[in-house]
């Protein structure tokens, strides 16, 4: 572990991050569970922004990041509405169930 | 690095590690929340490790104040609470483990093969201010383009949320 940069070893962490969003979101099925992994995922894209700035300075990553963090925001809103209209047609969150257009 | 350098990272990388294996792992659904909670702060840390101070205020502020309530609000508002814990299930656990898999080994190839030790900071990192500066100079098109995408999406949460047909 001595033999890696700095900015290896958070690259490193926000990959594993990444990878744990992925699992669970292709193992969640419930829909809120599904919106936390993206949460992780969506975390994972931000450390990897600030660990490039800290490599090479000036505000222009540290932006990337904030405007990732407002476009987070904007997402959990639609999401959760779209959770709360689910609930409200199917009575359950469980994305199985849902299954109008499939058949 | 030396031990103190390497234990600044370690510590929250940690702490943000098993909060993430919490989150996609923990049967109740609150409980699953919570455990996201602590991923989010830990990475706040981590951010003041980096020398991002303000947007560890950011992440601190929008996501453990803002998200972590706002899906606290949407596990309430979507399952019934009938005395019992919120359990939630998962399926395909070996088919999502080795994909998971297959995409950290994908992600480790680039990161492990680059050689980060020549690069230097052009820059200092940046203060505040100069964060301030860059929205409203260089970035202020798509600061102005994010405004608005904040309030439609905010609306089309209310319209598609709102209980009755117009």
């Amino acid at each position: 572990l001595s033999s890696l940069s700095e900015v290896q070893v958070c690259l490193l962490v926000a990959a594993l991050l990444f990878s744990i969003g992925v699992y669970g979101l292709l193992t969640r099925r419930n829909a809120v569970g599904i919106l936390l992994s993206v949460e992780l995922m969506a975390n994972a894209v931000n450390i990897n922004l600030v660990a490039f700035s800290r490599l090479f300075g000036g505000p222009d990553a540290q932006v990337f990041a904030l405007f990732a963090i407002a476009l987070t925001v904007a997402e959990v809103a639609v999401g959760l509405a779209i959770v709360i209209l689910l609930s409200r047609t199917w009575k359950t969150i469980e994305t199985d169930q849902a299954r109008e257009l499939s058949g | 690095m030396t031990a103190l350098e390497l234990a600044g990272i370690a510590v929250p990388s940690v702490a943000i590690l098993v909060g993430a294996a919490g989150t996609v792992l923990s049967r109740n659904l609150v409980h699953s929340v919570f455990w996201l909670a602590l991923a989010l702060v830990a990475t706040a840390g981590l951010f003041v490790r980096l020398d991002a101070g303000f947007l560890a205020g950011a992440q601190v502020l929008v996501y453990a104040g803002g998200i972590v309530t706002l899906m606290i609000f949407g596990v309430m508002l979507t399952t019934r609470i009938e005395g019992g814990p919120l359990v939630q299930a998962s399926g395909g656990r070996v088919r999502g483990a080795l994909i998971a898999i297959a995409v950290f080994a994908l992600l480790c190839v680039p990161i492990l093969g680059a050689d980060f030790g020549g690069v230097a900071a052009a820059e200092p990192a940046p203060a505040p201010a100069d964060l301030g500066r860059a929205f409203l100079s260089d970035f202020v098109l798509p600061f102005e383009v994010l405004s608005v995408l904040l309030v439609a999406a905010m609306i089309g949460a209310i319209a598609i949320a709102r209980k009755t047909d117009p």
